[in-house]
């Protein structure tokens, strides 16, 4: 029997038909080309109203289930949520994730190539919002001839951008799945954004974000990202994976050329990192995340909560300290007020922020519920 | 016949309901199809949040012992609370916090002064054990033991209005004659002293 699963998937591309003037973005700057990477995984069926728009985190990209060739080591990063009879049953769905407006993963970002100057943008590059990012989605969308998602799904920064789905185009959503997201960063959220992007600044190779064509700024980047995976993690987690166990050396000397089993961890997602991530990205996304705040960008919390339309389903997980379930549960009361159709579960997790990812179980439980249960 | 057709008897149609410790959601389902209701339920069990999701019931996972602070004052019709009152740590202020969040409340639970209990008690001189309290003394959720006189004058100390009263004898509704001794459940609509009915 052939095991069920998303086997070999194959990205694709598509450049957005465009207004003569570009891309209107919130800052009011344009961009005048926009291509956009995404995958599919399922097919739409006959009114196509089987789509579930998935929307990937801030290191995330379109890949997200299935392998791109056979000696692919992992697969998409939510290859457990995604496939024939999982949560986001592709024998049923047609799941579309796309690479961010901003990103690096084949969506145009600060690295793609100013069409003004046939140099890549760097910092050039306009700022760009999560509302810019949906705006993206949508048209993508548009272009696909989908005019309504059975439901849109993601995670910390992608559960930001279904939040925003629900209020920007209420119309368009019928169910949207929030996970262990919030409606704007708190400023612990905010200030470990800022270190990241102040490691990539300081690297002398970041040099002002001109420095494509040469080495990246390694170095930086890696930090960055090593300070971005302890908040991802639990001390729990932490504990428990790595202890105070050592990786090399001997335990006690002086030369420093002892390594704690957590520093060498920390070493090498830094390292795999910098190979796939580009460092300016680091900064727009970060930033991006940063000023996001639905209230404010939708006339306060109760005036966006009436906009919206579809169900939602909000997940928080016990152990996460960096979107903690307090936020959620602002997202959730501030949709009961307006007498929304909203439900909400904290799941015990021992994870921390990347629950999302790793909690298989009563997460997929909980979403088959939701996508599959009646609808009032 | 039981406690939960005398529930959906005084929800009137188009209502908006919080149903504390909704379980499956039977009794949300229940109001949804037969009153229209606009509810939503409260449960501490991912089960049971499973099991109403998959109806579509709207349901929030809550702890009922840190009462209802993120429920705004009268921002529900009614608020019910079925047969869990005698489980919760502190009876009292989630009275108070449900007739703050409601602006009117449904509670019912089993009355410990009824003669079965009585007798089993007072008689027997063993803990009763029956079909209305059917948990032996040291496996059960029920951490409080009150009676149907207990809960009016709970009512009386902190201003609280029972405005209607159903005598329950094993499932079925009984006349009001001694309530205290006769009833083996009682469910009680009240409101908060003042509050606009």
């Amino acid at each position: 029997m052939i095991p069920k699963t998303i086997g070999l998937v194959e990205p694709h591309q598509l450049s957005l038909s465009l207004p003569p003037e570009g891309l209107l973005l919130e800052s009011g700057r344009t961009l005048p080309e926009v291509v956009v990477q995404y995958e599919m995984y399922g097919e739409p069926n006959g009114a196509r109203d089987n789509v579930i728009l998935v929307l990937h985190a801030f290191s995330g990209d379109a890949h997200a289930a299935g392998v791109h060739h056979d000696q692919e080591k992992r697969p998409g990063w939510w290859h457990d949520m995604i496939g024939p009879g999982k949560a986001f049953d592709t024998d049923r769905f047609c799941v579309v994730c796309s690479n961010v407006l901003g990103g690096c993963q084949g969506t145009t970002g600060p690295g793609s190539i100013n069409p003004a100057t046939g140099r890549p943008y760097g910092l050039d590059f306009p700022v760009v919002t999560l509302g810019d990012m949906v705006e993206v989605q949508r048209q993508l969308m548009e272009s696909m001839e989908i005019s309504r998602l059975y439901a849109v799904a993601g995670g910390s920064m992608g559960g930001m951008q279904a939040l925003e789905w629900t209020v920007r185009f209420p119309e368009m959503v019928e169910r949207a799945i929030v996970l262990a997201s919030t409606s704007r960063l708190n400023s612990q959220g905010i200030a470990f954004n800022a270190v990241g992007r102040n490691a990539i600044m300081s690297d002398p190779l970041w040099n002002g974000g001109n420095y494509y064509g040469g080495p990246p700024p390694a170095q930086g980047l890696a930090v960055a990202r090593m300070v971005g995976h302890i908040t991802y993690l639990s001390s729990e987690s932490m504990r428990q994976k790595f202890g105070r166990r050592f990786q090399t050396g001997r335990p006690g000397g002086l030369a420093f050329d002892d390594q704690f089993e957590v520093e060498s961890y920390l070493s090498y997602q830094g390292e795999k990192f910098v190979d796939r991530f580009d460092a300016n990205s680091y900064i727009y996304l970060t930033k991006a995340m940063d000023y996001y705040d639905l209230a404010e960008s939708w006339g306060g919390m109760s005036a966006a909560m009436d906009r919206v339309q579809g169900a939602l389903l909000v997940l928080s997980y016990s152990s996460d300290w960096l979107f903690p379930t307090e936020q959620s549960k602002e997202i959730v009361y501030a949709l009961a007020r307006a007498g929304k159709d909203v439900s909400f579960n904290e799941i015990q997790s021992p994870y921390g922020h990347d629950s999302f990812l790793l909690e298989a179980s009563l997460q997929s439980e909980l979403i088959t519920a939701f996508l599959t249960g009646k609808k009032r | 016949m039981n406690v939960f057709d005398v529930i959906v008897d005084m929800v009137p149609s188009g209502a908006t309901v919080l149903d504390l410790g909704c379980d499956d959601c039977t009794l949300l389902e229940r109001l949804h199809n037969e009153r229209q209701v606009r509810g939503r339920g409260v449960d501490i069990d991912d089960r049971s949040i499973q099991e109403c999701i998959r109806k579509g019931i709207s349901v929030f996972h809550g702890n009922l012992d840190e009462g209802l602070k993120d429920h705004p004052t009268g921002s529900y019709d009614y608020v019910i609370l079925s047969r869990t009152l005698q489980q919760v740590r502190k009876p009292h202020l989630l009275l108070d916090e449900m007739v703050r969040v409601g602006r009117q409340v449904i509670v019912n639970f089993p009355n410990f002064a009824s003669l079965i209990n009585r007798i089993q008690l007072g008689l027997g001189g063993r803990m009763p054990v029956n079909k209305n309290i059917p948990y032996s003394w040291y496996d059960t959720p029920n951490i409080h033991f009150f009676t149907r006189n207990d809960f009016v004058s709970l009512c009386r100390e902190r201003e609280i209005t029972i405005l209607r009263e159903v005598i329950l004898y094993r499932q079925r509704i009984a006349p009001p004659v001694l309530p205290n001794l006769l009833a083996t459940e009682v469910c009680c609509l009240i409101t908060k002293d003042g509050s606009a009915v």
